[in-house]
């Protein structure tokens, strides 16, 4: 082991290297509920090189190694399972390149999301990326990487699905370019008019290769933004509303809140939809838009729009949202988790349903969110459970709470996101048989030694 | 001093926000900024002081470098989202305390060097000089005079803080303000001592002080650091010590207000650097930048960070003497300098004496000397 820590400290120097137990203790765990596993070492490396070096090292000595962003999925997907080396990407925190005309940023895989979103609005204010409500500190590479989705999910899908490129390091230590940027300088397309090889490690959770540079798109950032709200009284109906939104192409972001705070909004579906546009008689027109075509909801008083005063207007408006990092102290414990599965549009009303059933039989505080995500062709669903990290009990109860979420999401025809190990096991235990052997497949072809965050994505 | 933060620190869910300033714009916590393992962000060392509380940690020397590395700067409790957001620093405080109690004689070499100067030679910097060596000509503060002028260790015995010291003392006679100094009866303030977790210390040095300011009938004080002011305002009341409190720069636009201060013209661009014992924890921003404004010829220019934003020079709790945060080109100081030297500030004015100590020395490390002064306000307006 002595020998490792001398190697790691060869490739990326003594200040970035730690096998002691404060650094091991922290990023064993995460702020959701799985159960901690310490790494032996932390590492963070600076360059593309160091981290082949590193790589090349773990292969030699089969050593497990865990790629790291903000590790704020909170399903435990950078918790070393079996130990090794946690590479912290966060330094690689170079923008390599914003480019303007064919819209796509370059970043290292330290870069976060706050980051980004500050540079483009100093250097760039005419573009914007599709920001997650993740805090800040959630990196680019490591929301692509979970399928994560941002304010623009409505209108252009996952973030993984902006990717226009990567660079990897192989986890035999080659680095490999993907999309364009195989064969040209430019990073516009992570595949088309190839064979899209991105596929490979998004959705993979670092089993396959450590990302070192990823190509994201951008899009246009209006001058105006603003938010309405429409509020609805009968589950059945939200699907309907949500796709006659998606219809009117107007909107860039569309949510569906349903929680018991505050009591002003109890009981009801709490809509929100984002508008941007250049000028104010644009944003009037889809304004006047998304009325009509809500008119008859609320004409039969089903449903109807909120007058939304402006203190209340801020936090909606918010990239990336407080509120939701709130959650974590509804039960001022500092602890929340959700299960938040992809789920069909329609299924929306069960959904809600199980998640107050499940309230009310582990006795928990809950709340609901709906992101319907490109056009309505699906929208994740987040069964979310505060809790109180000094109280073992609660936290169990969550958990059950989560794992029978996860089990009805399946039943139902979901598919859960950013899954934790027990839940990747429900999925691959249901999966098409040759599709799993296809996985298995590319894993091992990938990972001949089976290095990369194992106990993620471990087929049987 | 908070002792229920033992049931209350669980409460940090981890989110990083404590990281970045407003716009995200960069990292905004000193020490995370320079160590960049999440153990050194304020979430880290939060979830650290919980596992040490249960027994899942022990304390170690890296722990206590861990605990000891935060400048208690405020920028966490500026950006936390939570509704606890205000008493992060205080909890970190408490836990030191406790520390303090429980881990004694393990605490970081230079934290208990700092502490043991404090106690033996009633200054920091290991100085046995006459606390009023510096302050010839001087005027001692007499009953009767309207401001004590509170020095402080750094200004008493630190080079650069000499300086200050003088330059502030030498405006404020030709502004004609009737004020005096303690000199050899000045006591430390506590400030650091407190926010070092050792209560007792604290205790005494305020005390002292405040007997001795009670004695002499002082109702006004006005301080060289913003951390003698923000401890004297918010830390003596619960000890029974009622004084006015202005920090020099407030009393220096409050002279250029009334006409009594004519600054000496200058040519040249300037940005100020916010303390924050005076911008984050007392909102003083205005005064200082009125006081930069009203110079002739001066033009003030903002960097990226400052305000609430402000970036930390790396010295509070003590760390101007402990330094805990040095030895790296990520060392807080020298981020800030070159920061400074961004918008080719020629002047980067500062209005603290512990400010003023770590950037200049961080202006000599990146050979930024020649390109961009460190000054405190004072000075700027003397013309120096």
């Amino acid at each position: 082991m002595g020998d490792i820590y001398s190697a790691l400290v060869d490739i990326v120097g003594k200040e970035w290297v730690s096998s002691q137990k404060e650094e091991r203790y922290l990023y064993g765990r995460d702020p959701g509920l799985t159960l901690p596993h310490e790494p032996d070492y932390v590492v963070m490396p600076r360059t593309a090189e160091e981290v082949q070096k590193i790589v090349r090292l773990a292969n030699e000595e089969k050593i497990p190694l865990v790629p790291k962003g903000g590790g704020l999925a909170l399903t435990g997907l950078v918790i070393p399972q079996k130990g090794g080396i946690v590479l912290d990407m966060k330094r690689m925190d170079r923008i390599v390149e914003v480019n303007e005309k064919a819209r796509y940023v370059i970043v290292e895989a330290g870069v976060t999301h706050g980051v980004l979103k500050s540079h483009l609005e100093r250097h760039y204010p005419h573009l914007r990326h599709s920001i997650p409500d993740s805090p800040p500190i959630a990196t680019v590479v490591g929301n692509a990487v979970i399928h994560g989705q941002g304010r623009l999910a409505q209108q252009y899908g996952f973030n993984s699905d902006l990717v226009s490129g990567l660079e990897v390091v192989l986890p035999t230590g080659e680095i490999c370019r993907l999309g364009s940027c195989s064969l040209s300088p430019y990073w516009f397309s992570r595949g088309a008019p190839l064979p899209d090889l991105t596929g490979l490690f998004l959705g993979w959770f670092g089993t396959t290769g450590v990302i070192t540079r990823l190509a994201l798109r951008l899009y246009p950032a209006k001058k105006m933004r603003d938010v309405m709200v429409f509020l609805a009284d009968k589950g059945e109906q939200v699907p309907d509303i949500l796709l006659r939104l998606v219809h009117t192409e107007m909107v860039e972001d569309l949510l569906v809140n349903f929680q018991p705070l505050p009591i002003m909004l109890q009981g009801n579906y709490n809509m929100l939809m984002y508008i941007t546009g250049d000028t104010e008689e644009e944003m009037e027109f889809k304004r006047k838009m998304l009325w009509e075509t809500l008119w008859d909801y609320f004409e039969s008083r089903d449903g109807g729009f909120m007058s939304v005063p402006e203190i209340m207007k801020s936090p909606y408006l918010a990239m990336p949202s407080k509120d939701t990092t709130r959650f974590a102290d509804v039960r001022k414990g500092g602890g929340f988790e959700y299960s938040g599965p992809i789920i069909p549009l329609e299924k929306y009303p069960d959904f809600v349903r199980k998640t107050e059933e499940l309230a009310e039989k582990y006795r928990l505080a809950y709340s609901t969110i709906g992101r319907v995500i490109a056009a309505g062709h699906c929208m994740m669903f987040a069964f979310a459970f505060s809790f109180n990290r000094a109280d073992p009990d609660e936290m169990a109860r969550v958990k059950e709470a989560l794992h029978e979420a996860a089990r009805f999401s399946i039943e139902q025809g979901g598919v859960p996101w950013k899954p934790n190990v027990s839940e990747q096991k429900l999925i691959m235990e249901r999966m098409d048989p040759v599709t799993l052997r296809l996985m298995k497949l590319v894993k091992q072809s990938l990972d001949p030694s089976g290095i990369m965050n194992p106990g993620n994505w471990e087929m049987p | 001093m908070i002792k229920q933060y033992a049931d209350q620190v669980h409460r940090c869910f981890r989110c990083g926000y404590c990281k970045f300033p407003t716009d995200y714009s960069d990292f905004n916590c000193p020490s995370y900024a320079r160590f960049r393992f999440d153990t050194y962000s304020t979430g880290g060392r939060l979830w650290l002081i919980y596992a040490w509380l249960k027994g899942e940690v022990e304390w170690s020397e890296h722990l206590a470098e861990i605990l000891y590395a935060c400048t208690t700067c405020k920028n966490c409790a500026e950006q936390c989202p939570m509704r606890f957001s205000t008493d992060i620093v205080d909890w970190i405080v408490a836990a030191r305390s406790d520390i303090m109690e429980k881990e004694k004689g393990r605490l970081p070499p230079a934290v208990t060097a700092f502490l043991e100067d404090i106690y033996r030679l009633g200054n920091p910097l290991k100085s046995r000089e006459r606390r009023d060596a510096w302050a010839k000509g001087i005027k001692r503060y007499q009953r009767g005079d309207e401001y004590l002028l509170y020095v402080g260790c750094l200004g008493s015995y630190d080079e650069l803080g000499q300086k200050m010291a003088k330059s502030v003392a030498a405006l404020l006679t030709g502004a004609g303000v009737s004020f005096g100094i303690l000199g050899g009866e000045e006591s430390c303030c506590g400030s650091e001592v407190y926010l070092l977790g050792e209560n007792e210390l604290f205790r005494l040095l305020a005390q002292r002080n405040i007997q001795k300011f009670t004695e002499l009938g002082v109702k006004k004080v006005v301080t060289l650091s913003p951390h003698a002011y923000n401890t004297m305002k918010n830390s003596y009341p619960l000890l029974g010590g009622y004084f006015e409190l202005y920090h020099y720069t407030q009393l220096l636009c409050r002279l250029l207000r009334e006409g009594r201060l004519k600054p000496s013209p200058g040519r040249a661009k300037v940005t100020y650097h916010d303390p924050c014992f005076l911008g984050r924890y007392n909102r003083v921003y205005d005064e200082p930048r009125e006081v930069l404004r009203a110079i002739p010829g001066l033009e003030l220019v903002e960097m990226g960070r400052s305000r609430e934003n402000s970036f930390c020079c790396g010295g509070g709790s003590g760390n101007f003497v402990t330094d805990l945060l040095s030895g790296s080109r990520d060392s807080p100081a020298r981020l800030r300098v070159r920061e400074a030297h961004k918008p080719r500030a020629d002047i980067l004015a500062v209005a603290c004496p512990g400010c003023l100590t770590m950037l200049q020395d961080a202006v000599k490390v990146e050979n930024l000397e020649g390109k961009v002064a460190v000054r405190d306000v004072s000075q700027v307006v003397a013309g120096g």
